[in-house]
């Protein structure tokens, strides 16, 4: 069960564990966006769940036709937050009123007005931070080897390409199958790829 | 596809072209990548080692000057009663307000959904980040005893002391550097996708690992898309009300002080309409440059530049609004130090630099009410070239006009600059020159990914009437519609 989790959790990320063979999925050309964001529609309606589509620019309406929810990184932009704020609260009242009180001109060792620039800047500091850590957290990023690029034709995707990549782990993926179903949504070029990252340390 | 969807999406499609493109010259995807990524990978230009050496000798004069004056201590400024914060604290006011309008162009018009900005993006933060890296270099210089600057920051020490957080000064060291911080994250998050467009682009094995590490094995994924995008727009929203604090925080350094001419409230939305008009400023000068030299006129349009005047002219007036506003309010406030400062001001001994500032940032800009004038390169190069000008002459005029004359007469002064402090100014410049000249050389001066995204051939919906007879031109000839 832990191990499904991690898998899911994973392909979240759109990392997947390489099927039979180590193939890893297929890998599918679009000629524009509009042909992929109705491919990912019909992809995801066929029932897949491991799959993703690749492009040079956010599509918009493609979270929609893949049928994912909203991203999570404003829990985690909440949660630095509200750390900054504490943090400089906590700071400014333990160092000003606590372990180094110094009277100056009879104010008071502590007050929320003079705090308040504070409290703001590391607010903000540690909440951009946690953005982004987080969304990097949520992307699996940095992941300096990934199987789709030993395609040469995938180097275009951040250029002028629109790739749909169907993984093998998903529980529909049948290598034929899935390959046909993907010409007939009109892929212009329908590669397998192979995931080689065990051989290549060897 | 039902009539009533067709309708609204023609009538969406009509939308996109009522505007004037924004990228023009029929280009394609890959054009741009094209446009943008080769000047990173051809030789370098013969231009280019020219421009450098020149801000490297500056980079090195900097390096000289503060050399000189660490080895000597601050008395090589023009600095002494009553005028104690000179130059430097001028210079610092005048970089972090440059840096402003990388953070407006990045963050806010992002926010308020002006797509015009991924054409201009890339380079104002660029030139946000450099200019902020100038403004610390003063207060860090400026403190006289240097080796004891990390005392500003809240580290545990021998002393058992704790910087004293009353003071707006250690506000504006937490203040800067976050805003530095933020920056530097949003502008690497906005590289990520054209890093890995030059990865992808990329001959040698080197080049390749190096943006390979740099792009962190981005793949455009759908999935990653979803994520960035959300934690794009966090940041810009996160940097908003950072970088209004930003100026603000630096103005409380004067506005909380008692020195007539600097005790108002209306600094800080002041400070932040100058940063804001002054950074725009400098956008001007920096783009018409380069946008002609690496030949990226199609993707930053005049169309580009004159909403950029017609933003300076905006703020110029908030600015000359604000000066005549203190005026007033020096007036009917009945205090007359208050009024004798305002006075002194505008015919003083500094009238020479008062005037400067208010023909620059006043009245110069108003030509920008002028279509043929605010979309003439030439001429808004030499305005924007005024307002740099006026702007460092307003700090100087709020720093030193204040200060010159306080409120005993016996210790009323004239402050006059040294060499070193006009070398340490000039230098910084050699500095910023250096940190841009190396940003246009290798990396993407244009946001790729985003100027993509904007183009009417990114919407999905752009497409559906392929076959019908509506589409087939779009199609072809995409960029063409109007």
């Amino acid at each position: 069960m832990l191990n499904q989790l991690a898998r899911d959790v994973k392909a979240s990320m759109s990392i997947y564990d390489a099927g039979e063979d180590q193939v890893y999925g297929l890998l599918a050309e679009f000629a524009h966006p509009g042909e992929l964001l109705h491919a990912a529609e019909a992809v995801h309606e066929a029932g897949f769940r491991h799959f993703d589509t690749h492009s040079p620019f956010p599509i918009h309406g493609m979270d929609k036709a893949m049928g994912l929810g909203n991203s999570l990184v404003g829990w985690i932009t909440l949660g630095g937050g509200i750390t900054g704020l504490s943090l400089a609260t906590l700071m400014q009242w333990w160092m000003g009123a606590v372990d180094y009180p110094i009277n100056i001109s009879g104010k008071p060792f502590f007050a929320i007005e003079p705090s308040i620039p504070i409290m703001f800047e590391l607010t903000v500091l540690l909440a951009s931070l946690a953005t982004a850590a987080g969304m990097f957290a949520l992307n699996g990023l940095p992941r300096p080897y990934n199987p789709l690029f030993y395609s040469k034709n995938f180097a275009r995707v951040t250029d002028d390409a629109f790739f749909l990549h169907i993984a093998a782990s998903d529980h529909k993926f049948d290598r034929d199958k899935t390959a046909q179903m993907l010409q007939e949504l009109g892929a212009s070029n329908v590669e397998t790829i192979h995931d080689h990252g065990e051989e290549d340390q060897d | 596809m039902s009539t009533a969807s067709t309708d609204k999406t023609l009538a969406h499609l009509a939308d996109f072209h009522d505007e004037a493109p924004l990228v023009k010259g029929n280009l394609s995807f890959h054009d741009i990548t094209e446009i943008v990524s080769s000047h990173t990978e051809k030789k370098t230009p013969f231009a280019w080692y020219g421009a450098f050496s020149l801000a490297l000798a500056g980079l090195m004069l900097l390096v000289g000057m503060i050399a000189y004056l660490f080895w000597n201590g601050t008395g090589v400024w023009g600095l002494n009663n009553p005028v104690g914060w000179g130059y430097a604290i001028v210079n610092f006011v005048f970089w972090v307000g440059i840096g402003h309008a990388g953070t407006l162009i990045s963050a806010i018009l992002f926010l308020f959904r002006q797509q015009w900005r991924t054409a201009i993006n890339r380079s104002a933060e660029a030139m946000t980040i450099f200019a902020v890296i100038c403004a610390l270099v003063f207060p860090t210089i400026h403190v006289g005893r240097v080796w004891a600057i990390y005392w500003t920051l809240p580290l545990p020490n021998q002393m058992n002391m704790w910087p004293q957080f009353k003071s707006p000064l250690l506000w504006d060291v937490f203040a800067v550097s976050t805003y530095f911080t933020v920056s530097l994250v949003f502008w690497y998050i906005g590289l990520v996708p054209d890093l890995a467009s030059m990865r992808d682009r990329a001959k040698g094995k080197l080049r390749k690992l190096v943006l390979g590490v740099a792009s962190m094995g981005w793949t455009g994924a759908n999935r990653h898309w979803r994520n960035y995008e959300k934690a794009y727009l966090l940041l810009a929203a996160l940097a908003t009300p950072l970088v209004l604090s930003v100026h603000s925080v630096v103005s409380f350094d004067f506005a909380v002080s008692i020195v007539p001419g600097w005790h108002t409230t209306i600094f800080p939305p002041y400070f932040v309409a100058g940063a804001i008009f002054s950074g725009f400023a400098m956008v001007v000068t920096l783009l018409v440059i380069a946008r002609k030299i690496y030949g990226v006129e199609n993707i930053i349009t005049v169309d580009h530049l004159e909403k950029m005047n017609i933003i300076i002219l905006l703020t110029g007036t908030m600015v000359g609004f604000a000066y005549i506003t203190e005026f007033f309010i020096a007036w009917y406030s009945g205090v007359q130090y208050e009024q004798y400062a305002f006075v002194n001001r505008m015919f003083g001994p500094y009238a020479w630099a008062y005037w400067t500032m208010m023909s620059c940032n006043l009245f110069f800009p108003q030509f920008f009410w002028f279509k043929k004038l605010r979309r003439n390169i030439t001429f808004m190069f030499i305005i924007s070239i005024f307002v740099n000008i006026g702007m460092w002459f307003e700090r100087f005029v709020i720093t030193v006009t204040s200060l010159h004359r306080d409120y005993l007469p016996s210790s009323w002064d004239y402050y006059t600059p040294t060499v070193v402090d006009v070398l340490t100014f000039v230098g910084t410049f050699g500095l910023f020159f250096t940190l841009f000249l190396l940003f246009l050389r290798f990396m993407p001066m244009v946001a790729v990914a985003e100027v993509k995204g904007v183009m009417p051939e990114a919407d999905p919906h752009f497409y559906d009437h392929e076959g019908d007879g509506h589409g087939a031109e779009h199609t072809v000839q995409p960029s063409t519609q109007q």
